[in-house]
């Protein structure tokens, strides 16, 4: 529990840190300029500019990194009166599972949303039948049964309001939230 | 200056929608099926302005049930006629009606009114003309006087429907009776809202309103109390509230699908979804024990149970044949029978009041509308023309149908006749109307 708040912390800490490297940045570059108009010269007092290279990441980093990026991905989609979990999904679901592997400590809620066909009550049983599939999917790689919960909402709560076909597609999801 | 008018101009649009918007029904089909009845409105014989219209709400009434539809005030011969007494036959020889309702309102003490209306039988008047003399007092169908008090207006009204629709089609009247229903109106903290109001959407009362989903309400028997599904503890679970004394009762909280919950028709229990043992199977839970008996046993999805009348066995949608379709369990032996065969699917079924046949949502051609199934004969009707059509409820008179569709991009209730023939919308206030719940008799 503790792990998880501290892991939402984070979540929100990292990206704040770095809008505050960018805005100190662009704090200097200001002085800078102004100092610049101050003597009238079109370069700065030395003349100089450095340039950088990331680090050298070995392949685990680079893969550890690639994952990080896919977790931003929590949601799948399903197709129409479906819950199988398609091959396209494979790769995101990988990186939250080798993610709650390692984390044993890390609990994730899986809720599973229908599209606004149907009853009410049929799509909740659909909307759970999908959530329960990706916790199926998640559990063959691993993840302990008690790191997942499962809630179905669904046609109650439509990311799309459209009635389109295409906005039918975006509301039959899972979504996985930490 | 300008911008400051655009600003009143738009306020006063916002704030005069919803009152409005609360009350519009718009009839799409089945005026013509519609029998022409003359409604005179109610003399006033008080002084200053009279406090409401009675006569109003009758006509109203009798346009929504789909059965009569009013003529004209301006084209009725007799415009001041408030009782049989004064009644002159031969001035309505050439009235298309059936029948007149007439009364009159007079004041009878502080806050009360004395109400009086009669129904006179115009196809008798009109055959006992060509007779001879006709005696008035063997034209009267109804004669009644009651003191009311100004908030009972409406009320009375509809208790005057009831008996005027009674007189005419032998069917009990159901204009005093309540919707529930739930509102959604997005981008506000607590989105989620359940409501109560007269059948006619007057009256309009917030039950409850939440941050999470509210889904499924449906009335106890008696008229008193709303089960519903609630989201607010992040998970579904089931509660029954008072309407009255609004004391929440929670009645099922298991892991999983807490859902559809329908009162047995004694009300002390609730045929409910439960998914606590792995897949959605249908249970029937004691509400004052909270003991619970599994009914269904599938590894398909069950749901969405329904008591028959005689209490005995139940109809629910099952996906055991590989599309949802409704079935029907005897509660005895917990024997399955399969309902429906035609259409993609069909499912959400209700049993009407008198046992005869079931109302559900039925899939043809990947469009969902509401159909009606004759139980003897198994012959299927689709009833409704609208879009993703959910949720029906039957008026306890069994003559209508409520139902949640989607109109203009925007979910609203709508309502058809069991025979299809009379089609309305209606649509209730801001956001995202859904989930209709027609209530009993009350």
């Amino acid at each position: 529990m503790d792990l998880n708040k501290l892991f939402k912390a984070m979540l929100v800490a990292v990206p704040l840190m770095a809008l505050g490297a960018c805005s100190s940045t662009s704090d200097s570059e200001t002085d800078a300029n102004g100092s610049m108009s101050g003597t009238g010269s079109e370069y700065g007092a030395g003349g100089i500019e450095t340039g950088g290279a990331g680090a050298v990441l070995s392949p685990a980093e680079q893969q550890r990194l690639k994952e990080q990026e896919l977790r931003r991905q929590n949601i799948i989609y399903f197709d129409f009166d479906r819950s199988e979990v398609q091959s396209e999904n494979a790769d995101i679901l990988q990186a939250h599972g080798n993610y709650l592997v390692e984390n044993p400590s890390v609990r994730v809620l899986i809720e599973g949303h229908a599209d606004e066909r149907g009853t009410p009550e049929y799509n909740i049983a659909l909307g759970e039948r999908r959530a329960k599939a990706i916790a199926k999917y998640l559990q063959g790689m691993g993840v302990q049964p008690n790191q997942m919960s499962i809630v179905s909402y669904g046609e109650e709560k439509p990311l799309d309001f459209s009635r389109t076909d295409t906005g039918f597609g975006l509301n039959r999801r899972g979504v996985l939230v930490y | 200056m300008k911008n400051l008018a655009k600003w009143l101009t738009l306020a006063l649009v916002v704030l005069t929608t919803p009152a409005r918007a609360a009350l519009d029904i718009v009839i799409t089909e089945g005026v013509d099926a519609a029998r022409p009845i003359a409604i005179v409105p109610f003399i006033w014989q008080g002084q200053g302005p009279a406090p409401a219209s009675i006569s109003d709400v009758v006509t109203s009434d009798l346009a929504r049930s789909g059965a009569f539809k009013s003529l004209d005030v301006r084209a009725l011969p007799q415009t001041t006629l408030s009782s049989i007494s004064g009644f002159a036959a031969q001035n309505w020889a050439n009235v298309d009606a059936e029948a007149i309702v007439v009364g009159s309102v007079k004041p009878y003490g502080a806050d009360q009114y004395l109400v009086s209306f009669e129904l006179i039988d115009l196809f008798k008047a009109r055959s006992a003309m060509n007779n001879g003399p006709v005696n008035n007092n063997e034209l009267l169908l109804e004669s009644r006087e009651t003191v009311i008090s100004a908030s009972q207006f409406r009320q009375y009204g509809h208790r005057i429907s009831d008996i005027v629709y009674e007189k005419l089609t032998g069917v009990r009247g159901a204009f005093l009776t309540r919707i529930a229903y739930v509102v959604v109106k997005q981008g506000q903290k607590a989105p989620y809202h359940l409501m109560i109001a007269d059948y006619d959407g007057y009256n309009e009362q917030m039950l409850l309103r939440s941050p999470e989903p509210l889904m499924s309400p449906t009335w106890s028997p008696d008229g008193r109390r709303l089960a519903y599904v609630s989201f607010e503890n992040r998970k579904a679970e089931i509660f029954v509230q008072d309407i009255y004394s609004q004391t929440r009762t929670m009645v099922s909280s298991f892991n999983g699908i807490n859902g559809a919950p329908s009162f047995s028709p004694d009300g002390k229990k609730l045929a409910i979804t439960l998914s606590k043992d792995g897949q959605p199977e249908i249970y029937v839970v004691d509400i004052a024990t909270k003991s619970s008996q599994r009914i269904t046993d599938h590894y398909a999805i069950d749901t969405e149970p329904s008591w028959f009348p005689d209490g005995k066995s139940l109809l629910f949608t099952s996906e055991r044949g590989g599309r949802p379709q409704l079935y029907r369990v005897n509660l005895d032996t917990n024997k399955v029978s399969r309902m429906t065969f035609e259409g993609e699917w069909n499912l959400g079924g209700s049993i009407t009041p008198d046992g005869r046949s079931m109302i559900f949502v039925n899939r043809t051609n990947g469009k969902f509308h509401i159909a009606r199934m004759d139980l003897a004969t198994r012959f299927m009707q689709v009833l409704s023309s609208t879009q993703l059509d959910e949720s029906p409820s039957v008026a306890p008179n069994g003559t209508m149908v409520i139902y949640g569709t989607t109109h203009q991009g925007k979910q609203v209730l709508a309502a058809v006749s069991v025979d299809g023939r009379f089609k309305a919308r209606l649509p209730v206030g801001q956001g995202e109307v859904k989930s209709p719940a027609w209530s009993p008799f009350l």
